[in-house]
């Protein structure tokens, strides 16, 4: 403990010594918040600490995230600041199935690259497996902790062949080649892409392609990946196909899976929704709490599930359905179940 | 036409070439290459001819797909034919106007021709049964001692595979983006050599914004997977010689031999 805490202090004085870091930066701004940070620092790298020792770890914890990006002319001064993320509490257990809606700017992508350490908080903090993300020198276990699937299937596919691409995290990690062989073989096969092993990725289609970058991941051997819109250059097959994928992952090996997307049809089955809106959270809940407001998510210019619009219509129409109908099925059900007490339609 | 070109492609089959160590095939084409411009008679361009076929045979790479690699060098083949037919000096066979056909103009055109085929062939022979990451892999392996030297031997390995995989890629976008501006009556096949250049700017900027973004993205994509430089990588596939591997030096060094011998038995004669 007090060993962990010497480590702190040194880590600290070397953030503060970083020329080219986010940290200094953030307390650049103002002379008083320069003292506040600090504090703050050492009073949530402690809640680390407590989390080891009693409670479960969380595998994603956001306390009061913020992200600017910082538009900086010629000479250098700041020409404008935009702030992407403003101010975000978010945490998820392990083994959960959590969707994150937003439309596109609202920062959800900005959080997803967060917990990758591909972004530093501006303010505030990440912790992913309870690692802080800004533990320069564990950036390597973060990455390899918490996985991400990008959103262009081109872009994130390095190797000519499917299964030296999915060896390439693997090697990167410096697992030793049998290890590698078996994680390359195991990985395929979870995602369903095994016959697939010695092909040309050029020659896939879009979900198989994703499919071939969520074995990369998994040949990590991660215990959570985030999913960056992996659906939105698939045709509706394809995403199908990724989505199903995921979901299986999510039941069968236990990953905590975080989706973002804009698209409704794939949260429904998510153990948890968040709505995200000009980079705060406006909503969360289970899918069916959040899909019961239409009338807010309407108001954010966002869909809600085809068979909630439905209910929701016939409802102002004074059909008087339950909240909460997610799929056709439930709506099929809470029709008939309608039908049979009011006997018939009015 | 543009997706015609498939030099720099891998090729998947089950060969012994394929299954070979990448740096005998680095070596192998290297020599082979020297080889062609030791040559100096049509016996040897035969020699170099049969050896080549004998190796697309045992590679389980179609013929034509190689011939099809031929294409997109037409035009540099047809420069350097016509160049040495018209403009080597010696004894004249035809004169039309200040144009002269030579005989030994004939030769070396006949020669430069072969062997540049030759050339193409055995070089994309060598990128059909190789993955970009065994090639890289070669290479780095190859180029290794230049480490000392302060080289950055694997980053010039990862680009050069990098680059090879997104050939395609691009080349598919390039077809797009012409495709796009031809519904919009773009022409590019109509005007004089300047205008034609002219009118592939709008091809280009669009293609070279596209690459820097997916340049962005692809680096992303990779540090996100842990990718940190060469320094303790390990590798799914580490090159390891075998039987197999002396047996294949065994056959270049004979080849080279044979050639050799070849060169001297004609100089003799």
């Amino acid at each position: 403990m007090i060993g962990g805490q010497d480590k702190l202090r040194k880590r600290q004085l070397r953030e503060e010594t970083a020329p080219e870091e986010t940290a200094p930066e953030k307390t650049a701004p103002g002379s008083t918040s320069s003292g506040s940070t600090s504090s703050g620092k050492r009073s949530s790298v402690r809640t680390v600490y407590r989390n080891e020792e009693s409670e479960p770890m969380k595998m994603i914890d956001i306390k009061k995230l913020i992200y600017e990006y910082t538009r900086r002319d010629d000479e250098g001064n700041i020409e404008s600041v935009n702030r992407a993320v403003d101010g975000v509490d978010l945490d998820i257990e392990k083994g959960d199935f959590v969707a994150i809606l937003g439309h596109n700017g609202s920062g959800k992508s900005t959080i997803a690259k967060h917990i990758n350490a591909i972004l530093m908080p501006t303010e505030g903090a990440v912790w992913v497996d309870g690692i802080d993300t800004r533990e320069e020198e564990r950036v390597w276990d973060v990455r390899q902790a918490a996985g991400m699937v990008f959103q262009n299937p081109d872009n994130q596919i390095i190797a000519t062949v499917v299964e030296e691409d999915v060896g390439f995290g693997p090697e990167n990690m410096g697992v030793p080649t049998e290890e590698i062989w078996k994680r390359v073989e195991q990985s395929l096969r979870a995602v369903g892409m095994i016959e697939y092993r010695y092909h040309s990725p050029n020659k896939l289609s879009g979900g198989q392609k994703q499919r071939v970058a969520i074995a990369g991941l998994m040949a990590m051997k991660p215990q959570c990946i985030v999913l960056d819109e992996p659906t939105a250059m698939l045709d509706p097959n394809g995403r199908r196909e990724v989505i199903k994928t995921v979901r299986e992952l999510n039941q069968k090996e236990g990953i905590t899976v975080l989706l973002i997307t804009h698209y409704m049809d794939e949260v429904t089955s998510a153990d948890k929704v968040i709505v995200m809106d000009e980079g705060k959270v406006v909503m969360q809940g289970t899918p069916r709490e959040v899909f019961s407001r239409v009338d807010e998510l309407k108001a954010r210019r966002l869909d809600v599930p085809q068979a909630t619009e439905l209910a929701w219509e016939l409802k102002k129409e004074g059909i008087n359905l339950p909240d909460g109908i997610l799929t056709v099925e439930d709506f099929g059900k809470a029709f008939e179940e309608y039908v049979n007490t009011n006997g018939g339609l009015k | 036409m543009i997706r015609d070109i498939t030099i720099g492609q891998y090729y998947p089959a089950d060969s012994v070439l394929h299954k070979l160590d990448p740096r005998v095939k680095l070596v192998g084409t290297m020599a082979y290459i020297v080889s062609l411009f030791l040559v100096n008679n049509v016996f040897g361009y035969l020699a170099a001819a049969v050896f080549l076929l004998l190796v697309i045979k045992i590679s389980k790479v179609p013929f034509a797909f190689i011939v099809k690699g031929l294409k997109s060098v037409v035009i540099l083949l047809l420069f350097a034919v016509v160049f040495n037919i018209f403009l080597t000096p010696g004894e004249v066979l035809i004169r039309w106007g200040f144009l002269k056909v030579t005989k030994e103009g004939l030769r070396t055109a006949a020669f430069m021709g072969i062997r540049l085929i030759l050339l193409i062939m055995g070089s994309s022979i060598m990128t059909f049964t190789t993955t970009p990451n065994q090639l890289t892999d070669g290479l780095e392996s190859l180029l290794g001692p230049l480490k000392k030297l302060h080289v950055p031997v694997h980053e010039i390995a990862m680009m050069m595979s990098i680059a090879l995989r997104f050939i395609p890629i691009l080349l598919e976008e390039t077809d797009k983006i012409m495709k796009a501006q031809q519904a919009r009556c773009a022409d590019f096949e109509s005007g004089g050599l300047v205008q034609k250049a002219k009118s592939l700017i709008p091809i280009l900027v669009p293609l070279f914004v596209s690459a820097f973004r997916r340049a962005n993205d692809l680096a992303m994509a990779m540090e996100a997977r842990c990718y940190r430089g060469g320094e303790g990588r390990t590798k799914m596939k580490p090159l390891r010689y075998h039987k197999p591997e002396y047996k294949a030096y065994g056959v270049v060094v004979g080849y080279l031999a044979l050639l050799i011998g070849i060169n001297m038995a004609v100089s003799l004669l």
